[in-house]
């Protein structure tokens, strides 16, 4: 049913240019205008806009191919099936796994969190056992580790971040003891941007026995990932946040790992036969994904990954990192605004609080301007604790920004501080 | 007049900044938590009850101006009046912010400068959180309301 070999991008194939411009164009919704201003998105942490290819994709799916998958044996059943399964070898491809069975098709990164908690975490985690988090992680990777160490009698660790918002890597080792069953890290920061060190803690934990789970949700849209050279179990991300369908995502494992792993949720597609006194589960990655899977979703996600690997590596990196750069400028040159995750390694991610204004305040200001971001605490209370903060305002970029949106950023924070003068 | 600035109204700003009645009651007959976990506001109503007539209203906490704002509002005007009468002002005050019925505004006194919230679906939530924590208080729920 899955395709065997991962097939490597040609080598002749080389992509043109970066050019945000032509990046704009693939995108509908960005051209339209809110409270008569151009819509300027600044909240692609929360969810990404969709090129028309994916948008199209998913229509074409049920325009032509909708069928369940795994069950016909007509015709239209067939491309279905096979629609869906190329999908999953497109994620495989696209992260870096060694094969196609290693990606469990699920809702979304924290379904993912939950499955491994629930199926790898009940298993191998016992009473007085540890689980280390960090202070940066979102609810997703918090919640289901603190639910199965209340379940189980064990102890959930927290490594702390520095005043900049930086994982410390010391701390981080020292917390990682004979007792650490799972180590959950984020790869990119959700409220600060932080690019954490992945491989160097999958080093840490190695070493001490302990598997790692890397909640890539924040990671995938701006940086290339390669489990196979991460080195980490497990390796999760929603296809929203990159450009894909909202409720399908994915869950990678190393095939070691989702095999020793009793099966989550019962039901259709994850059985093998059924009798009253006894169940026999599907192998890998079917044993997970029980009942009808969002199939267009999937197809949709698969399109949007090739095309988003598709683009200049190179060129997409600097255009970020010239956006996290200017963005910086621009934004500490605004009075009263102090940013918050300031690391050297980030991604165009920009938190801050804004003297004496509210973040939900700003927030509504900013929409009459049409610039739209994230007010609140992301999903990262225990952050928000860190920094002695209640919430914050997030601007977060994705490649299809640019610095003339900045600018109206910059702009619409003057009319703030007029407001609230 | 913009719907911002019909939003955020002079009056409403300097609640916001230097919001009345921003203490603790010692001895409080009654008192509540309000969440809202979309933002992150929260707060915790206090009210000292003489027979049905509320003696002393207070408030603490955090969140946007909006939400300031109507709390100290709201523990201004209702000092001194019976459950029922603040019962039929919260009616009131509900209609006029829910469910945009500005003609409320008339007989809410300084409330009336919060009608600007209904143009603004998403902070409605801001300024009823109080109202809703009040109510919680009222009824004696010593659990936590959120606006979810």
């Amino acid at each position: 049913m899955s395709e065997s070999t991962v097939k490597a991008r040609p080598a002749t194939e080389s992509p043109t240019p970066f050019d945000v411009e032509q990046v704009r164009r693939e995108f509908p919704i960005l051209t339209q205008k809110v409270h008569g201003k151009p819509l300027v998105y600044l909240d692609s942490g929360a969810t990404s806009q969709k090129p028309q290819r994916v948008i199209d994709a998913v229509s074409r799916f049920y325009s032509h191919e909708n069928a369940n998958v795994h069950r016909g044996v007509y015709a239209l059943a067939e491309r279905a099936t096979a629609e869906y399964e190329r999908a999953r070898a497109r994620v495989a491809r696209f992260l870096g796994a060694a094969d196609p069975s290693e990606i469990v098709f699920v809702r979304g990164a924290t379904e993912a969190l939950n499955l491994v908690a629930q199926t790898h975490g009940r298993k191998y985690v016992g009473v007085g056992d540890e689980i280390l988090v960090t202070a940066m992680e979102h609810h997703s990777n918090i919640v289901p580790w603190q639910m199965l160490a209340q379940e189980k009698g064990a102890r959930l660790v927290v490594a702390p971040v520095d005043d900049t918002g930086v994982l410390s890597l010391e701390e981080l080792e020292r917390r990682i003891g004979p007792r650490t069953r799972i180590v959950a890290v984020t790869h990119v920061s959700n409220a600060l941007g932080t690019v954490n060190p992945v491989r160097r803690v999958v080093e840490m934990a190695h070493a001490r026995g302990a598997a790692v789970v890397v909640d890539g949700a924040q990671a995938v849209p701006h940086l290339p990932v390669n489990v196979s050279a991460l080195g980490c179990d497990f390796y999760v991300f929603s296809g929203h946040k990159v450009f894909g369908p909202t409720g399908i995502g994915a869950l990678y494992g190393k095939a070691a790992r989702l095999d020793a792993m009793p099966p989550w949720q019962g039901g259709g597609d994850m059985i093998l036969s059924v009798t009253f006194e006894r169940t026999l589960y599907n192998r890998v990655p079917y044993k997970f994904e029980a009942g009808t899977p969002h199939a267009a979703g999937a197809v949709g996600l698969g399109v949007a990954l090739e095309w988003f690997a598709g683009l200049d590596p190179a060129g997409l990196h600097a255009h970020e990192q010239d956006l996290l750069t200017y963005g910086t400028e621009r934004l500490s040159s605004v009075p009263g605004l102090r940013l918050i995750g300031t690391a050297a390694d980030k991604a165009p991610v920009f938190s801050f609080v804004l003297d004496g204004v509210h973040p939900h305040d700003v927030g509504t200001i900013l929409d009459r301007e049409g610039v739209a971001i994230r007010a609140g605490h992301h999903c990262a209370q225990p952050l928000m604790q860190r920094f002695g903060v209640p919430a914050t305002v997030r601007a977060s970029l994705a490649l299809y920004n640019t610095r003339q949106e900045i600018d109206a950023l910059v702009t619409a924070l003057a009319r703030v501080r007029e407001m609230f003068r | 007049m913009s719907d911002l600035e019909d939003l955020y109204q002079e009056v409403i700003l300097d609640h916001g900044r230097n919001p009345r009645n921003f203490r603790i009651i010692d001895g409080a007959s009654a008192d509540a938590e309000g969440l809202n976990p979309l933002c992150g506001d929260h707060y915790h109503v206090y009210l000292k009850l003489e027979g049905d007539r509320i003696a002393d209203l207070s408030f603490q906490g955090a969140g946007c101006a909006i939400s300031k704002a109507s709390a100290s509002l709201m523990t201004s005007a209702l000092r001194g009046k019976t459950i029922a009468e603040a019962e039929d002002l919260f009616q009131r005050f509900h209609k006029m912010v829910v469910d945009g019925d500005r003609s409320q505004a008339e007989n809410l006194g300084k409330l009336a400068v919060l009608k600007g919230v209904c143009d603004f679906p998403t902070r409605v939530k801001c300024a009823s959180l109080v109202w809703h924590t009040l109510h919680s208080a009222l009824q004696g729920e010593h659990k936590a309301v959120t606006t979810e």
